[in-house]
């Protein structure tokens, strides 16, 4: 990722800021200046929840560039509290014990490292809950 | 004049700690060595250590110490005026950590931030300057933090101690304060060049001067500064309920607090060593930490760390009610210690990246 992108998506990336569609309630993640549902580009901030449960979920074996040494890493699609869905890092869980339905909460942990003198991207990922 | 605390009194708002969830034993560490965990286990009285996961270090250890002490001060983050983190592992040796935990707590943009160094006594710097900064009246609320994600080299001796995890806390003004956890009585710093341990530039690991950390370092600074808090605020061993020293090992604090005076019993509830190995500039804030998930009001209790380099800053607070009220709204010290996975010397290579890709 490019430096400016990181430092753009800092916000919801570490601490999960999005926006809602002040028109038809649609929870908009990662942000958009329009909404999806119904097109109104009447949007304003909101936060989401910090807490849910794993819908589903996949270990990643054979990881993209740049994520090597984070294998094996589980890649889950979380329902917060709120009902929206996002997809995420499952940390501090051994994959093989990972189950649907489990409750998880977020925490900030690092993503990845641009080699030795790039920069270091965190972001929030979900663990099983405390 | 100088004094021993500022001049508007301040208070312990809320406090957080942080540890990884990884453990490995002295046992599986002497195992690959070839040596005897004998020395570590009984006469350091170290079992294993904490260990920080692939996606860990000091921002992120921080991050979780400090959304803790929030949530138990009951403060926005917004109202914090400074962030200072205090460490020898920095995630970046030029970037300062602070920016990174401000950020990510939701504390910037008008917030004074800065990264301290001073080998193991970073995280008591970092109260320090909060005390100065909130009793002076220049901010309302500071966020002190002590993390470390410490390496020894492999098979040296700190390679069975250097663990992971750290503390923040929330200084705030006494009388600004509804529910003070604990009340600054005083504090002093002593500090003398004495090159007991230090990293070069470049260097992955610390070196030592092995014997020379224990006499001319540890034991003079703990004890002189100890002396010199309790010999200002007229308080003796006595006086107070429980006792925190730097914790390189479990059996330099002891020993200091036997010279000193204290009993084993005013030591032992602060002492986390044994589970967690030396967080270095988390060591002895997040044992003060631990002392505040049990303490009760009215207990004083004294906070003495240690850097190398060399130095020691002692503080005594008094415990508020406010102890009691706020525990439960965050994870306990104790919760993280239970909470663990014990690993093989390959996962921990893998972790700590002594694996070269
Ligand atoms: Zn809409």
């Amino acid at each position: 990722m490019s430096v400016p992108r990181y430092w753009r998506e800092i916000p919801e990336r570490s601490r999960l800021e999005a926006s809602k569609c002040a028109t038809c309630g649609n929870v908009i993640y990662p942000n958009r200046a329009r909404c999806a549902k119904c097109g109104s580009d009447s949007i304003e901030p909101y936060r989401l929840p910090e807490r849910g449960k794993l819908l589903t979920f996949t270990v990643v074996r054979n990881p993209p560039r740049g994520f090597e040494k984070m294998a094996p890493f589980v890649l889950g699609i979380i329902e917060l509290e709120d009902g929206s869905r996002l997809m995420t890092q499952i940390t501090d869980v051994m994959p093989g014990e990972v189950t649907i339905g489990m409750p998880l909460e977020a925490v900030l942990r690092k993503v990845s490292e641009d080699g030795d003198s790039g920069i270091i991207e965190y972001a929030i990922k979900f663990r099983p809950t405390f | 004049m100088v004094s021993v605390k500022p001049v508007i009194d301040v208070a312990i708002s809320g406090w957080g700690s942080y540890i990884p969830m990884y453990r490995i034993a002295v046992e599986e560490i002497a195992r690959v060595w070839g040596k005897s965990p004998k020395h570590f286990r009984e006469e350091l009285l170290i079992d294993e250590k904490a260990v920080a996961g692939i996606d860990e270090d000091v921002a992120t250890i921080s991050v979780e110490a400090s959304k803790n002490a929030l949530g138990r001060a009951g403060l926005s983050p917004k109202e914090l005026g400074a962030v200072f983190v205090g460490s020898e592992s920095k995630p970046y040796a030029v970037k300062p950590t602070g920016t990174i935990v401000a950020e990510a707590i939701g504390a910037t943009p008008r917030v004074l931030s800065a990264d301290m160094e001073f080998a193991c006594k970073a995280g008591t710097e970092c109260l320090q300057c909060c005390i100065g900064l909130v009793g002076s009246g220049m901010i309302n609320y500071g966020l002190a933090i002590g993390a470390d994600t410490a390496q020894g080299a492999p098979a040296d001796p700190l390679e069975y101690s250097a663990g992971c995890g750290g503390t923040a806390l929330i200084v705030g003004r006494k009388d600004k304060e509804k529910e003070p956890v604990a009340i600054l009585e005083g504090s002093v710093s002593y500090v003398t060049d004495t090159p007991d341990f230090w990293r070069r530039q470049k260097r992955d690991y610390p070196s030592h001067a092995e014997a020379f950390t224990g006499e001319p370092a540890y034991f003079t600074h703990t004890i002189s500064a100890t002396k010199l808090l309790l010999d200002e605020l007229s308080l003796n061993p006595t006086d107070f309920k429980y006792a925190v020293f730097h914790q390189p090992n479990g059996k330099f604090p002891l020993r200091a607090a036997k010279i000193l005076g204290f009993k084993k019993e005013q030591v032992e509830p602060g002492l986390l060593v044994p589970y967690i190995g030396n967080l270095y500039a988390g060591s002895s804030i997040t044992g003060f930490s631990a002392i505040l998930d049990v303490a009760m009001p009215g207990d004083r209790v004294l906070l003495v760390s240690f850097g190398s380099g060399a130095g020691s800053d002692a503080f005594s607070f008094v415990v508020q009610e406010g102890a009691r009220t706020k525990r439960d709204m965050a994870s306990k010290v104790m919760d993280y210690i239970k909470r663990k996975q014990n690993i093989d010397y390959a996962i921990y290579a893998k972790f700590r990246k002594k694996i070269v890709i």
